[in-house]
């Protein structure tokens, strides 16, 4: 088991190593000339130039990279072009309200999902399934931007339950935290709420068809006992799998969701830095984003053995 | 079963006896019904011009910010512009990105595909590679890409393609690696069929109901994608009306003027729909173990 886990962390390491060399190398492999496409229209033949020599445009591309990865692996991400600070500290600053957006976010996604896609499964063919899987279709289909506006337009403006826009940080309370939360991570947890319930259906119906449900259920337990202890106990492998590679819709959601509620965290800083063309910035949030996406299914891997005790490495 | 697998996907019996329209219509209600407003659509981007629309991009400061009247029926913009012409154009912009980046996405992951499946040496390198770029998140990645080239459709469609083709990739891939293992292409390899031969008769024919499915998906997430995109300033050019860019625009009057996001936000999630139930039908009917794309 030790040494399983040492190998599949290992595993991960080349994974991080390209997506690292990818945004890397995209400000080399993409056609014309970055630094007059990040300095903009009205850039004078300094400013190109000045960009250019920030950027190491000029040195040959391994040895940029090289200094690059290192500072990197160090910690540090560059300097702002626009505001010359360093990346990692302008990522600091925001990074609290994004963690926190994608923290309720997953708490609520689960705790609604999960049992809807049960249920689902239970309810298999009657009205419930298919108002849940319609509601499914319904979450992959409504962009997460336009959600958003409807939700601030229904409970905002003309219920006033809840504030329009803006972030209110837990050292404020868990009131008004809770409050500023809602909103934002109901609209970023639709799509993911679809996939999750989509998956905890599937995967249930799967186990229920097993010998085992029938002899469980043969032996009088109660139905709940078979859905919860039975079934999807062995359905929570796929639904736990899904969990993680759906992080990457909460991480691409977040830039939208955080630009329609005004909270500062770390997709406002993305969408600020792509308007003023801030290339360290975007580079510096793409990497930080993707290596919690490897890390987070790396721990989901590694889980396995935790929620299914038939596997073993 | 040699006899069923050679022409693909396998038709059940009693898809064979109940054929006609009123029997499809009943077995997949919604898939007729997102197959019906994608026309729709589609009617609306070829005759954008000739559906009381006038020019989209026509400013006129005088009639700026008008609720939805006769005469604006879905309104004007900060700039005066007419909405209701601005979204129908706009569905041009919607399904070019969508049809355009599936079959981009779809004929490059096909292609990388089938030489992982098949070069071992190509495999590894290529699949690290996929690994790596299936690690960032698809829409981040798109930005990224954006955010280092001029605004066009053209890039738009390149920037969110390359974003799916990893998946695509790995699709097929898994598809080829399985198709190599059965009795059928053995059973060619033992008549004296060279390469090329089992690729088109054998490989690519099965591959065909799966990529159609997943194309199709492909091409919902992409209209999403560009709407993102365009929505934060890094898609589609502002002087073409897009549904993203539509929003965009009335981001900052949205507390007085809802209706500048309502109309476009409609349009979109109604095309994705549309383009969601087409492929859950195609699936259904195509190949039922096919697992819905993340």
């Amino acid at each position: 088991m030790f040494a399983y886990v040492i190998r599949r962390t290992i595993a991960t390491v080349p994974v991080v190593a390209i997506v690292a060399v990818f945004v890397f190398s995209l400000l080399y492999v993409t056609p014309g000339d970055p630094a007059a496409v990040i300095a903009g229209d009205l850039a004078t033949a300094e400013d190109i130039a000045r960009i250019r020599a920030r950027l190491g445009l000029d040195e040959p591309f391994l040895v940029r990279f090289a200094q690059w990865a290192w500072a990197a692996i160090g910690g540090d991400l560059g300097v702002s072009i626009f505001t010359n600070q360093p990346v990692t500290r302008m990522i600091q600053q925001r990074i609290e309200p994004t963690l926190m957006l994608s923290l309720c976010t997953l708490v609520i996604t689960v705790v609604l999902a999960v049992p809807m896609g049960v249920v689902a499964a239970w309810k298999a063919g009657t009205w419930i399934d298919r108002a849940i899987m319609a509601f499914a279709v319904l979450g992959f289909s409504v962009p997460v931007f336009v959600l958003a506006y409807l939700l601030i337009l229904g409970f905002s403006i003309e219920l006033e339950w809840l504030p329009v826009q803006g972030y209110t940080p837990l050292s404020a309370g868990i009131g008004p935290f809770l409050r500023s939360m809602t909103l934002p991570a109901l609209a970023l947890g639709i799509v993911y709420m679809a996939l999750i319930a989509r998956i905890t259906r599937a995967s249930m119906l799967e186990v229920m068809a097993q010998d085992y449900i029938r002899t469980a259920e043969a032996k009088g337990l109660f139905q709940n006992e078979v859905l919860l202890g039975h079934a999807l106990k062995n359905a929570a492998v796929p639904i736990v799998t899904v969990i993680g590679i759906g992080i990457a819709l909460l991480i691409s959601g977040v830039v939208v969701t955080e630009t329609v509620f005004a909270i500062p965290g770390l997709g406002r800083l993305t969408v600020d830095a792509i308007l003023r063309r801030d290339y360290p910035i975007i580079q510096g949030v793409v990497l930080l984003f993707s290596f919690t996406y490897v890390v987070v299914n790396l721990l989901i891997d590694l889980s396995y053995t935790l929620l299914d005790p038939r596997i073993r490495y | 079963m040699a006899s069923i697998t050679r022409t693909g996907p396998m038709k059940l019996p009693s898809e064979r006896s109940k054929r006609g329209p009123l029997a499809v219509l009943r077995r997949h209600p919604t898939a007729i019904l997102g197959g019906a407003i994608l026309l729709a659509m589609v009617l609306v981007a070829v005759f954008a011009p000739f559906l009381g629309t006038v020019d989209p991009q026509k400013v006129s400061p005088i009639f700026r910010l008008r609720p939805p009247s006769e005469r604006f029926w879905f309104g004007t913009d900060l700039l005066g512009r007419d909405i209701y012409s601005r979204v129908l154009y706009g569905t041009r912009v919607s399904l070019t990105v969508g049809i355009g980046v599936a079959i981009l996405a779809t004929a490059v992951g096909l292609l990388i595909g089938l030489v992982t499946g098949f070069i071992r040496l190509a495999d590894n390198i290529l699949m690290r590679f996929m690994d790596g770029l299936m690690s960032v998140p698809p829409v981040l990645l798109a930005i990224a890409l954006m955010a280092l080239t001029r605004a066009s459709l053209e890039n738009v469609i390149l920037a969110i393609a390359v974003a799916e083709i990893p998946r695509v990739t790995r699709l097929v891939r898994g598809l080829v690696l399985s198709l190599r293992e059965q009795p059928m292409v053995e059973a060619a390899i033992a008549a004296g069929s060279g390469l090329p031969s089992i690729l088109f008769r054998h490989i690519l024919p099965n591959t065909i109901a799966p990529l159609l499915v997943q194309g199709t998906y492909i091409c919902a997430s992409a209209m999403i994608t560009e709407a993102i995109l365009s929505f934060i300033g890094a898609g589609t050019p502002p002087n073409i009306p897009s549904w993203g860019n539509i929003i965009a625009d009335g981001r900052s009057v949205f507390q007085v003027k809802p209706y500048i996001i309502v109309f476009p936000g409609i349009f979109l999630s109604l095309t994705v729909l549309a383009v969601n139930l087409v492929g859950d039908g195609l699936r259904d009917a195509l190949d039922p173990r096919l697992a819905r794309r993340i």
